[in-house]
């Protein structure tokens, strides 16, 4: 049976509506609702079901981030994950953390934790970034599956159907793998409040990138964060004749 | 002076019972046989200090325990657990729950009621080496805000289950019961009710006509008789039922029927129920009659000891109330929501509707009562966890708050959508129906309201009594005389000897807690003038003792909003400007309502219009409706 290891992120929770730091040094964040990535969700969920069908032996749920990260791992636990642990960065060093920094320190519990299998969201919501599973599959040389819409599990390989522009592809990787949960595997389950209050007693492990021998140096600089142009108000037109001429003067047709 | 002596045993028997029961739980003043007993004793017992802000204002005297600070029981721990459970809870209404068809149906369906127990909302505060939660009482609170504001009908189905239906065995069972019971409520998923009222016993509960005998060997009794609208009675396995058993008093051998609380398994044989009630609202919680016939209940399956049913009954209830604030406040929000989403679009006359003034004040006010009852909601459940025993009639007080404001609420925010509002499919006629049952059931506001005044009248009286006996014996007594002389003659030549709140509230608040302090001390001076007036007869003038009452929850309701004003000005809460407001325009008006009750409740005018009140209703009464056809005397 596999040992999975998923990657869970703490964001700004999908529904809270984001705003900007007066400094255009990033978004506000103080004091504002955080939940799972809600693709990581779909990855935990997935691991769980491996587990409930004996495919899977042990969940090992990792978050990279401040404290709360924690609260993160704890929803992991009460959702099923036998285990957490927590790569504490925080402050600066979480501000410029790029997906680099995150496979690598995937990249290395994953060896650490004889790992068959790393399962993580395809993107998070916050950075929109969608290079976690690639970079880490690349740092382990293993197989990758992203964007996963199905995973069947053979004997030492996976059958993996993929979201892909246009259509689904299906794939088959050896194991060990890296795959990408996408928003079609599976429909996540809510923890249950007596699973969570089971989950206190799971252990979290905490490690810093530098117990991991994973070099955190900024790889960017953070110039300016704006929000979206606004949109302009629209008009109302009195006929076809109008539309069609409007539409013509801003060179649509 | 003080000619004041016993006004406590004429009660009408059912309020007395009420009253004494409650007063026994709460163990701050002396029951009526300790008085008799006290009479023929020279040395008195003092009586005892109550730490309930409520019940020391009847004295006139400003108790901040238990409201200043405002109370902020949660560890971080605890903190942290609650934020986490607060989101599948609101998911589960987001995504499963439709009170929509909950409410067209009359019932919860399968998958809906599976997610309820999956997601353990039946079982929030059973331990969770039970099967539960286990979340303290201000948990709790947080949890049933969520509830409240999304389906009270569901909120009405949890609430039978848990916040009375077992909560019995939580509070009175003994480790065996626990153990075999409550992994049965929680991941056994069997229902609980709470099984109380009978036809001929509403109000007044200590009436009841069911009955359970024990059997020759003592190994179990038998019992017989039936209940009405029982919340889960259609659908419950696990009961705790109240009947009367003959118990013989060990000292005089007599043998009287006293209340006995069991608890019941529908598997005992001999328990069925009516069909599900038709009801205004709440619809999707299940109401039926519960019948009874030849139950054969193990004699271990007393709750509590034989005869003391009433006082278990009593403090179930007590124990629930904060969460009827605390759900309310959960409805008040999501409605003023909907109605502030409509009046910041319509536009009438060219203008958002928001800008004039007639809505502006509705808006206001409804967002006062709900800052009002919000407060007492965490201040009670706060002070509960705290381990706090002396909070009955503040959880009365916020039981009739809160019932009255929501449905105020409600009711102001469909009338702000007009037409709009009174459309089904606005969503706010199904929370005015499901409200109207909260001022009714669980101790109607009417008999809260005698509880309240009566319960703050007895325990002043006993202060006034222990004053009386200090000048039977002054010598003794000199330090006790001395204080009360001061007090009075400050009193006497007006100079100001209210209480003073100003190193408990924020600078900004001074203002409002003075006219809070004037509240209590002319209330206290009210009280003790009606005990001189009415002596033990004011027990049955309900007309002034709603007036008291009354004066006592706007008077406690001020003290809250000073004490969570306070401490968000304190802590720079980004809504503290706002909260500020609130409080300081609660606490004018406010105050103004109480001077004018206390007022009312003395003046003579006041008292002739009570009795012509009286007198219009019996007139009313005798002809069995309007006296009066018709102006066309048709």
């Amino acid at each position: 049976m596999a040992r999975v290891l998923v990657g869970v992120k703490r964001v700004i929770d999908y529904a809270v509506k984001i705003r900007v730091k007066p400094d255009k040094s990033g978004v506000v964040t103080d004091g504002v609702k955080h939940a799972m990535n809600p693709f990581d969700e779909i990855a935990i969920e997935e691991a769980v079901r491996m587990k409930e069908k004996k495919l899977a032996s042990e969940i090992i749920a990792v978050s990279c981030g401040p404290p709360q990260a924690q609260e993160t791992i704890r929803t992991a636990l009460a959702m099923g994950a036998d285990r957490g642990i927590h790569v504490e960065v925080a402050g600066a060093e979480y501000d410029t953390l790029q997906p680099i920094h995150v496979s690598k320190i995937l990249a290395k519990l994953a060896q650490d934790e004889k790992a068959d299998i790393v399962i993580v969201g395809k993107q998070a919501i916050d950075d929109d970034a969608n290079q976690t599973a690639q970079m880490t599959a690349a740092v382990l040389d293993w197989p990758a599956g992203t964007f996963c819409s199905k995973v069947e599990h053979g004997s030492g390989e996976l059958t993996i159907t993929r979201e892909v522009d246009g259509g689904l592809e299906v794939i088959k990787v050896k194991t060990p793998a890296v795959l990408s949960a996408d928003l079609r595997l599976n429909e996540p389950r809510y923890a249950t409040l007596p699973n969570i209050m089971k989950a206190k007693k799971k252990p979290i492990k905490k490690v810093s990138p530098k117990d991991l021998g994973v070099d955190t140096a900024p790889r960017i600089d953070i110039i300016s964060v704006e929000d979206p142009p606004v949109r302009q108000a629209g008009s109302i037109l009195p006929d076809v004749d109008a539309l069609v001429a409007k539409l013509k003067e801003g060179g649509h047709i | 002076m003080i000619r004041v002596s016993k006004y406590i045993s004429q009660t009408p028997k059912c309020l007395n019972k009420f009253i004494e029961i409650n007063s026994r739980c709460l163990a701050t003043q002396a029951s009526p046989k300790t008085v008799k007993a006290d009479e023929k004793k020279p040395a008195q017992k003092p009586a005892k200090e109550s730490q309930s802000f409520t019940m020391n204002i009847f004295r006139g005297q400003l108790q901040p325990n238990q409201v200043f600070p405002y109370p902020e029981p949660l560890t971080e721990e605890q903190r942290e657990t609650i934020v986490m459970l607060m989101d599948p809870m609101q998911k589960f209404f987001e995504e499963v729950n439709d009170p929509v068809r909950n409410d067209d149906e009359s019932s919860i369906n399968e998958k809906t009621s599976a997610a309820l127990w999956e997601l353990g909302a039946f079982g929030l505060q059973v331990p969770v080496e039970y099967g539960g939660a286990g979340l303290t009482n201000t948990q709790y609170a947080a949890g049933v805000e969520i509830v409240g504001a999304n389906d009270l009908g569901v909120g009405i189905t949890l609430g039978a289950h848990q916040s009375i239906g077992f909560k019995g065995i939580l509070l009175f069972g003994n480790p065996e019961q626990k153990a075999k019971y409550l992994p049965r409520v929680t991941e056994g998923r069997e229902y609980a009710a709470f099984c109380l009222t009978e036809p001929t016993a509403g109000s007044d509960a200590g009436s009841i006509k069911t009955r359970a005998v024990k059997s020759a060997d003592g190994s179990h009794y038998v019992l017989n008789g039936s209940k009405i609208w029982i919340s889960n009675g259609g659908l419950a396995e696990i009961m705790t039922v109240f009947a009367q058993v003959p118990v013989t008093d060990p000292a005089t051998g007599k043998t009287k029927d006293k209340v006995t609380a069991f608890i019941v398994e529908r598997s005992f044989g001999g328990v069925t129920n009516g069909p599900p009630e038709r009801k205004m609202g709440i619809k999707c919680s299940n109401t039926a009659e519960v019948y009874y016939e030849d139950v054969k209940i193990p004699a271990e399956n007393i709750l509590g000891q034989e005869g003391e049913g009433f006082k278990v009954a009593m403090n179930i209830l007590n124990n629930g109330r904060f969460g009827m604030a605390a759900a309310l406040s959960g409805t008040m929000r999501s409605c003023i929501k909907k109605a502030t989403d409509f009046a910041t679009q319509r536009l009438q006359f060219g203008q958002r509707i928001d800008s004039y003034g007639t809505i502006q004040e509705k808006i206001a006010r409804m967002s006062m009562v709900h800052y009002v009852t919000e407060s007492m909601a965490y201040m009670i459940s706060g002070n509960m966890d705290n381990g706090s025993q002396d909070y009955h009639l503040e959880a009365a007080i916020s039981k009739c708050f809160a019932s009255e404001s929501a449905w105020n609420v409600c009711d102001e925010s469909i009338q702000i959508m007009g037409g709009m509002g009174y459309m089904k499919g606005t969503g706010l006629e199904r929370v005015m129906r499901d409200l109207r049952i909260f001022r009714i059931f669980e101790g109607t506001n009417d008999i809260l309201r005698l509880f309240v005044a009566l319960t703050g009248i007895q325990y002043a009286g006993s202060h006034l009594q222990e004053l009386q006996r200090a000048f039977q014996n002054p010598t003794a007594n000199l330090g006790l005389l001395v204080e009360e002389a001061t007090r009075r003659a400050t009193r006497a030549v007006g100079l100001n000897s209210s209480p003073n709140f100003s190193h408990l509230v924020h600078p900004e608040l001074l203002e409002s807690a003075a006219l809070c302090a004037k509240s209590i001390q002319s209330f206290g001076q009210a009280i003790e003038a009606a005990l001189v007036k009415y002596k033990r007869g004011i027990v049955n003038e309900q007309f002034i003792l709603n007036r008291y009452a009354q004066a006592a929850m706007d008077t406690y309701a001020m003290a809250v909003v000073l004490s969570r004003a306070t401490m968000s000005l304190n802590k720079n809460l980004p809504s503290a400007a706002h909260e500020l407001l609130m409080a300081q325009a609660w606490c004018a008006e406010a105050s103004g309502r109480v001077a004018y009750n206390l007022n009312v409740a003395s003046a003579g005018k006041h008292l002739d219009i009570f009795s012509k009140f009286g007198k219009i209703s019996r007139n009313v009464c005798e002809s069995g409706g309007i006296v009066q056809s018709n102006p066309l005397n048709l």
